[in-house]
């Protein structure tokens, strides 16, 4: 049940056309890039600035300012968290996902009892923070399983989140009331045309449903959102201001909500689609510099997508979450198995190397920040 | 003519019999669209000031604007 | 153009009409001071003074009317006081102001809320005065109000923007016009509110008590306009601790060596 209607009084976010950014960008000078870094404040304009080709060579400065910020406000502190694929079922066609209905990978839906062993291993590991994942199959995952599954791990961990299909804001209010409080919902391109090339069949083509999510969530009194882009379709500097554009849209209208905000990077995956632009890391660390420069309290994600170089190295310097240890096939924590992942990982260390590499650095892993006693329905 | 006291702006106020507020009105000196009239609580609508007979005891308040921030 | 509720104001300097010497400079440094609203307040009649009607000082054609609430202790009173403000002015326009403490005047947040709910809820435009609170603004805003007020410093004392840092907060924060009332006690307070990005401030003390009512008025509006172009232009960067993140006392190019 979807209840749009009930948010009539709140206009929709209205995402930035991608050839008028890309004229913004090209725009921007060296001076820019200063008022940009010199200011106690940062505009949208300023977000442009950090974003822009201009701003290249001022990395050090970035992440020296993004440092400064991500410390006064998150101190020395990375919070973990693990990713529980509950499912790779899929009913959408993406040409980037290796869970695209299309692929031939072996597909699997952990029972009850399996998403909880999955969960109980990680619970041993350590982690409090789980994401509960999952493809696009209501009909083989919905809401119903979800709340079951969520009622089961609710007292065992300090908060689950759900990177599922967009749900309607009388679901996300049922799974509220469950246990779940954080929902992850990337938009993967803000680049519409973009967006319905690459999305081929499913609901999942319906960009303006998606984009709407979000909302929806924070609605129905979601603690926390994530927000995100997949780095490696459309232009990532225009990318990068719809999603900080986004962020402040919605801290405008749900105040009361906090924010995260991811930036997968392509990776191989079954299907072999090969990315359409090329990334970086040194542009994904400006991109995220920016991000935190923008937005000091927003939580930015760094997932074992990356390696394990560049997650020690980028410590302190604006991501603020961590996930560890990771699988993105379902049931691969007990087995160890890869079969049907989603995306390979880049680190492969466990929690405790990773948690090791973190405190080595001055950093203190936390498990927990958010105890379930204090969400009172 | 009988009269009856009412209280206005927190004064005494003897009046005779068969007072309408537009009467009292008139005998402060009170131009009707200048001023709110509340009796008893009751916000008086301006073309009722003729009609409403004030009755022994009836609390009126006679509230105008005045300068403030 | 400034919009609050479905209004237009080609100023952004508000006026209050208390603590002129005259009714004569009142009027005429509401004229030098080129603004749009005013606030009034609601009191008994003086009834050895019958004549005495600050409306007959004041042109409604070409000033908009805003009645305040003060003497209000509580939600009660000024809900009270803000019926019998629409009855006088024929206007559902208000600026609430709940004050208990008669020394300070400070805004109550509990009653300025729940009377703000209740107000909203019977049609009125509400305009609530409150403390610069980042919250309450928001809590107040969620239940309707046509603006928020908060106070530089306490009424009267003209201490100016004592609490910026938090009207930094409610103007970032804002779905809604933000105007700095109370405590503005120079045009450079003003200034200083406008370039910090608000909507409209409102002065009465520091104009009325003035050597020269008039002149001042007009300083302030002076002030309210070079305020408002400079946030407008966008002002430059300012020295903060900003300067900390140069490469000399930062990171160094080294220190991202591990970027492939």
């Amino acid at each position: 049940m979807d209840s749009e209607a009930n948010s009539t009084r709140r206009p929709a976010f209205q995402p930035p056309d991608f050839p008028v950014l890309r004229r913004q960008l090209e725009r921007c000078t060296a001076r820019d890039v200063e008022r940009a870094l010199g200011r106690g404040t940062c505009s949208q304009d300023d977000l442009i600035a950090l974003l822009s080709p201009a701003a290249d060579p001022f990395l050090t400065r970035m992440a020296a300012r993004s440092r400064e910020l991500t410390r006064v406000r998150f101190g020395r502190i990375t919070q973990l968290y693990a990713p529980l694929y509950l499912s790779n079922y899929c009913i959408n066609r993406c040409q980037y996902c290796g869970f695209s209905a299309d692929n031939r990978i072996p597909r699997r839906a952990l029972s009850l009892e399996e998403a909880e062993s999955e969960a109980e291993i990680l619970r041993q590991r350590g982690f409090q923070h789980i994401l509960l994942v999952s493809g696009e199959a209501p009909g083989r995952l919905g809401v119903d399983y979800l709340e079951q599954v969520a009622r089961r791990l609710r007292d065992k961990f300090a908060s689950l989140s759900i990177e599922v299909q967009p749900l309607g804001t009388g679901d996300y209010s049922r799974l509220f009331r469950s246990g779940i409080t954080g929902v992850a919902i990337y938009q993967e391109t803000y680049d519409r045309q973009l967006y319905s090339r690459v999305h081929l069949a499913g609901p999942k083509c319906d960009f303006d449903h998606r984009l709407r999510t979000p909302a929806r969530a924070a609605a129905a009194g979601m603690r926390e959102i994530g927000i995100g882009a997949l780095l490696g379709l459309a232009d990532w500097r225009c990318e990068g201001i719809a999603l900080g554009m986004h962020l402040a849209w919605l801290r405008k209208h749900f105040w009361q909500t906090g924010f995260t905000v991811s930036f997968p990077r392509l990776r191989p995956a079954a299907g072999e689609f090969a990315p359409l632009q090329e990334v970086s890391e040194k542009n994904l660390s400006q991109l995220i510099f920016a991000l935190r420069i923008f937005d000091p309290d927003v939580g930015l994600i760094l997932s074992t997508r990356e390696e394990q170089r560049y997650r020690d190295g980028m410590l302190g310097l604006g991501p603020t979450r961590y996930s560890a240890g990771s699988c993105t096939a379902p049931g691969g924590y007990a087995s160890g198995d890869h079969d049907g992942e989603q995306f390979s990982i880049g680190d492969r260390r466990s929690v405790e190397e990773v948690c090791a590499a973190i405190r080595d650095r001055g950093f203190d892993p936390v498990s927990k920040d958010w105890d379930r006693e204090f969400q009172r329905i | 003519m009988r009269q009856m006291n009412i209280l206005c702006n927190g004064r005494q106020q003897e009046l005779s019999d068969n007072t309408s507020l537009l009467d009292l009105l008139r005998e402060l000196r009170l131009p009707p669209d200048t001023v709110v009239a509340e009796v008893n609580r009751r916000i008086i609508e301006p073309d009722q000031y003729g009609e409403l007979q004030l009755q022994d005891g009836d609390r009126v308040e006679l509230i105008r604007f005045v300068g403030g921030g | 153009m400034l919009k609050i509720a479905d209004t237009s104001f080609s100023s952004r300097l508000f006026v209050g009409t208390g603590k002129f010497a005259s009714a004569g400079l009142m009027k005429q440094a509401i004229e030098a001071s080129g603004t749009r609203m005013v606030t009034v307040a609601l009191r008994r009649v003086d009834l050895d003074n019958p004549e005495d009607d600050i409306m007959v000082h004041l042109d409604r054609e070409t000033i908009h009317f805003l009645p305040n609430t003060s003497g209000a202790r509580n939600a009660a009173e000024a809900i009270r006081l803000a019926h019998l403000a629409r009855a006088a002015s024929n206007t559902s326009w208000l600026k609430l102001e709940v004050t208990p403490d008669p020394r300070t005047l400070l805004p109550d947040p509990v009653d300025t809320l729940k009377a703000t709910e209740e107000l909203v809820r019977e049609g009125f435009i509400v305009l609530p005065y409150i403390n610069a609170d980042p919250i309450l603004a928001l809590r107040l805003q969620d239940a309707g109000a046509a603006a928020v007020m908060p106070l530089g410093a306490p009424i009267g004392t003209n201490q100016g923007i004592q609490t910026a840092m938090q009207i930094r907060i409610i103007i970032d924060q804002a779905r809604v016009p933000v105007v700095v009332d109370a405590g503005i006690g120079a045009p450079s307070h003003a200034a200083q509110a406008m370039e910090m990005g608000a909507d409209a401030v409102l002065v009465n003390t520091a104009i009325a008590v003035a050597e020269d009512p008039v002149r001042m008025a007009r300083a302030f509006r002076q002030a309210v306009e070079a305020g408002r172009s400079a946030f407008e232009a966008g002002l430059g960067p300012v020295a903060t601790d900003a300067s900390a993140s140069s490469p000399t006392q930062g990171l160094i190019d080294e220190d991202l060596d591990f970027l492939k």
